[in-house]
């Protein structure tokens, strides 16, 4: 049966309506996938009998007739979504125990459109990260390796375990969630297709905060195809978000018709990095030619401010952060390292209960709200914020979407980068995009040198999914990806 | 920058032992908006319950749980504001204010800081000795309660109720504008009047509903403002006052003893009557203020304005200058009555169509002196407005007297019925024949002739003698027809 994991979620779907096989076989095939799978460290926790019952209820529904647009598909979903009685930790020692007594939003779509959950996946700890090296459950394993080299990879982050199970068939699809780039950068390093939906399409309820006004949830699948059936299902207006747009979601999967003639790409200057990789250089041109070759007018234009957004990103993030994090305290669930006296429980609990790098953040964050230090960081990053939204209002009155490469390097290996700045430096295409509030998808479009997959990133105008998805999918098609990696697991 | 409205006034100097004190006083009253909801999650607001019995996920902080502001409330602070005259911010912003506290959920209390809903107001409180002050208002602001952690629960471990946590607060901010307890007492006092009228606030200080920290510093009269300590969470107005008269006199003794006041927030102990020192300024939070990313900036927009505008009630000042006005009432009087929205319904239906210093008469000293005396409110009074209104027609009328009067609005506390039909039925009219009076009255002064011949010596003795016809008649004489017949019979002019 392992053949019904290779199939996409347009696939499955198809069967599963010509009852070619039941949802209970399909996901009996990724929960055995799963299993021989644990190596690449991608699920935190596995649910298979929650799964098998889920499919059981899906086949009743496509027997009759009631099915919903993702009866039966069996999907991952990140740690950061509460999942109703089942753990949702964040990846966090703190939440040692967590089980919330409610579903987010998102997983409450997906399921209510009949998807299947296979378990929660591993992730950088609370969403920072961007190799999910700072996991409290350990590294996720990149299914793909460099060519002849055993050395294990890492998958980006923070959605690393969605990235990696989605990259090594062990779910059909996942969620993640993106602050700076951690649908996107892992999509790119597993080559996968990720995508960012623009702030406020889809509610940020049930999920664990990172940096609010930044974070947006989306998912990771296969192909562009996949992607779109499953931002349908998760995104939707929310009373309970004020921050979720009451607008319908489209019908994304009807915008991809390959037609993008017309269709004015803009190529940012500003992203031509020193020190850039010649195969990234080299494919972000092929990109731009592709598009060319389809109908697409390509032109440079300018987003002058670029160069301050991580700078900017990295004062904003932290500051929402450090304030979001204070809820966990050891008073009312999770960890509690219990002391004499109230301050000193919240210290030893906190301490013992976030890894280093939240550790890191929470103190940046302290610090730049802090009396004395406010106007001169986090005022002067919300400017910065303001500008870089202005470049992009000022570009689009020249352009629909733009091209630029996903991250700057393919997947590296754990304990390559170190020093927390280099680390930053992962988001440097895609932060911008958090800081505009604009959608961005990461789209495979080639091989590395060392035969590792690389992504290009097209941003599009605020709630214009549907033009990335047409256009992710002609790069798709005409790049003529279609690599996997080897199964050595 | 602090402007100084005010002209030192003696009368209200402290003595020191090196001169005279001049108390200077700002107040931030913190009122709980009257609503069914909290102010970012559905959970009911309502008072009581079981310790945690009115907690949802949003006030609880479960991870992922976002606020969603309550619209009714906002409309309360804005009705609050138009209440106190003041400015209607159309754009404000709600800041997290950052700090840890187990009743605290979220590590973060949601309030406005830079920009809040209502800015500059003006109260207006009128003072016995000084007549009319006015106290600026600095700005309104919505927040969220905090829960409470209860210490005697457990040997070693402290409890946390959650059932205030997340419900709504106006933070109502005065200028330092008052110079005396008074004037900060009768402040609070006219405050929750108009929130009361409004409906914005129930102000219950014992139920936590009302509550103010209070800023007090002391100078020499009309010098530079002084240093000063904010007295936190005083939740009665009485100590306010006591308060008050204590910080002012500890900084008093502190400055002429040549020492300097620290800044600090203090305490006050209703037990001994004292403030005592809670931080200094060196141990203050840095509460490090942001926006709140959760939340879009309020937008208020002039239809929602024009709206409360048209829907609020008459206010106290308003009401008062009618009252005085249409009734003739004394200032003191006036005061008395608009103390509560009700009592002053209770008064005009008394004095509709008839002499209204007579019926305030009525409903302050009979029925509110009755109340009072039986710790009952207006709202639960035994007499209603129609019987009390037809005790004040009857003496109108001559059909009873003060004295009767006073035997018929006891029976009506005690029994009901209509007052008319007592007066009736029991036989209690006065008697304005005066042929039955002078026949009683000459039986009286046949019975005291020496006493008759005194009086035209000394007047005042008259008195006895209508003591006396009041008694033989059971007090049911016109007692002006008896002064006046006792007046021509025993020859006094």
């Amino acid at each position: 049966m392992s053949e019904l994991t290779e199939l996409t979620i347009s696939a499955a779907r198809e069967g599963l309506k010509a009852k070619s096989f039941s949802a209970v076989e399909l996901t009996q095939a990724y929960v055995t996938a799963v299993e021989r799978a644990r190596i690449l460290n991608a699920y935190v926790k596995e649910t298979p009998e929650l799964a098998l019952e889920m499919a059981k209820t899906s086949d009743k529904r496509l027997a009759t007739g009631d099915a919903g647009p993702l009866e039966g598909i069996p999907l991952g979903i990140k740690d950061l979504f509460a999942t109703k009685g089942v753990h949702t930790q964040a990846c966090s020692h703190i939440l040692d125990g967590f089980k919330p007594t409610y579903n987010a939003t998102v997983t409450q779509n997906l399921f209510d459109d009949g998807a299947v959950m296979l378990g929660k996946l591993n992730m950088d700890e609370f969403a920072m990260g961007s190799s999910n090296e700072t996991s409290y459950y350990g590294n996720v394993i990149n299914p793909w390796r460099r060519k002849d080299s055993n050395v294990a990879l890492v998958p980006g982050g923070s959605s690393g375990g969605s990235a990696s199970a989605v990259a090594a068939h062990i779910c059909a699809g996942a969620t993640g969630t993106d602050t700076g780039g951690s649908i996107r950068q892992p999509a790119a390093f597993t080559g996968t297709v990720g995508i960012k939906p623009t702030y406020g399409r889809v509610s940020r309820w049930g999920i664990v905060a990172f940096a609010s006004s930044l974070d947006q949830a989306g998912p990771i699948a296969r192909d562009v195809r996949d992607s779109a059936i499953l931002l349908k299902s998760m995104a939707s207006p929310d009373p309970k978000d004020t921050t979720c747009v009451d607008q319908p979601v489209p019908d994304y999967e009807a915008a991809m018709t390959g037609d993008i003639r017309g269709l004015r790409v803009g190529i940012p200057k500003e992203y031509r990095v020193d020190g850039m990789p010649g195969d990234i250089d080299a494919l972000w041109h092929q990109g731009a030619d592709m598009l060319k070759a389809r109908g697409a007018e390509v032109v440079e234009v300018s987003l002058p401010h670029t160069k301050y957004a991580l700078p900017a990103y990295y004062i904003v993030a932290p500051a929402e952060a450090s304030s979001n994090l204070a809820r966990y305290d050891g008073v009312r669930y999770g960890l509690r390292v219990p002391s004499d006296d109230i301050t000193e429980m919240y210290e030893r609990t906190r301490a013992a209960g976030f890894g280093p790098e939240v550790i890191r953040r929470v103190l940046i964050g302290t610090y730049v709200l802090s009396a004395g230090y406010y106007d001169a960081y986090y005022v002067k990053a919300q400017k910065i914020r303001t500008l870089i939204k202005r470049d992009f209002e000022e570009a689009w009155s020249r352009v629909d979407v733009m091209l630029t490469p996903a991250t700057p390097s393919a997947a590296f290996a754990p304990g390559e980068i170190t020093d927390p700045v280099r680390m930053y430096l992962n988001d440097v295409f895609t932060v911008t995009v958090n800081m505009a509030g604009l959608p961005g998808i990461a789209v495979p479009a080639g091989l590395s040198d060392e035969g590792l997959p690389l992504a290009l990133q097209l941003i599009g105008r605020p709630f214009d999914e549907e033009t990335l998805f047409r256009t992710a999918q002609v790069i798709e098609e005409d790049s003529g990806y279609s690599a996997h990696p080897e199964v050595w697991w | 920058m602090i402007v100084d409205t005010r002209t030192p006034d003696p009368k209200k100097f402290i003595k020191g032992a090196t001169g005279d004190w001049e108390i200077v006083i700002g107040m931030e009253v913190h009122a709980q908006v009257s609503a069914k909801a909290k102010l970012f999650s559905g959970a009911s607001a309502e008072f009581g319950g079981e310790p945690n019995d009115h907690v949802s996920l949003v006030d609880a902080a479960m991870p992922g749980m976002l606020p969603v502001i309550n619209g009714f409330c906002v409309e309360q602070a804005v009705r609050t504001g138009l209440g106190l005259k003041a400015e209607i911010n159309r754009y404000s912003v709600f800041d997290r204010k950052n700090y840890f506290y187990p009743d605290l959920p979220q590590g973060y209390q949601i309030s406005q800081y830079k920009q809040p809903v209502v800015g500059e107001g003006t109260e207006t409180i009128d003072m016995p000795d000084e007549g009319r002050v006015e106290v600026g208002i600095e700005r309104l602001h919505l927040e969220q309660d905090a829960g409470k952690s209860m210490h005697d629960q457990h040997p070693s471990m402290s409890f946390v109720d959650l059932n205030r946590s997340g419900c709504a607060l106006m933070e109502i901010v005065s200028k330092p504008d008052m110079r005396s307890a008074d004037e900060a007492k009768a402040y609070v006092s006219k405050l929750r009047t108009i929130m009361r009228y409004l409906g914005t606030c129930d102000g219950n200080m014992e139920q936590g509903s009302l509550r103010a920290d209070i800023n007090v510093s002391v100078r020499e009269p009309g010098g530079e403002f002084g240093t000063r300590c904010e007295i936190k969470n005083v939740n009665s107005i009485r100590f306010m006052g006591q308060a008050i008269e204590y910080e002012a006199r500890r900084q008093i003794g502190i400055l002429e003893d040549g020492g300097t006041v620290d800044q600090e927030t203090r305490l006050f102990d209703a037990r001994s009557g004292e403030t005592r020192s809670m931080r200094s300024k060196e141990e203050a939070h840095d509460y490090r203020y942001f926006p709140d990313p959760d939340l879009l900036p309020l937008q208020i927009d002039e239809a929602m304005i024009d709206d409360i505008k048209a829907s609020l009630p008459e206010l106290p000042d308003e009401k008062k200058a009618r009252l005085i006005a249409s009734y003739s009432l004394s200032d003191y009087d006036a005061d008395i009555l608009i103390g509560e929205q009700a009592s002053a319904d209770f008064f005009e239906l008394v004095a509709k169509g008839r002499d209204g210093k007579a019926a305030a008469n009525w409903v302050i000293n009979e029925l509110f002196g009755r109340l009072n005396k039986e710790g009952r409110g207006i709202s639960d009074s035994p007499v209603s407005a129609d019987q009390l209104g037809a005790i004040v027609d009857l003496i109108d009328e001559g059909t009873i007297s003060g004295k009767i009067a006073k035997e018929l609005f006891e029976i009506v506390w005690q029994e009901g019925g209509d007052p008319r039909a007592i007066v009736e039925d029991r036989g209690m009219k006065q008697v304005t024949d005066t042929g039955a009076i002078e026949a009683a009255i000459d039986e009286i002064i046949a019975a005291n002739a020496e006493k008759a011949e005194q009086v035209k010596d000394k007047p005042n003795m008259i008195g006895w003698f209508v003591g006396q016809v009041m008694k033989s008649t059971g007090g049911k004489a016109n007692p002006q027809a008896v002064n006046q017949i006792l007046r021509d019979k025993l020859g006094v002019e």
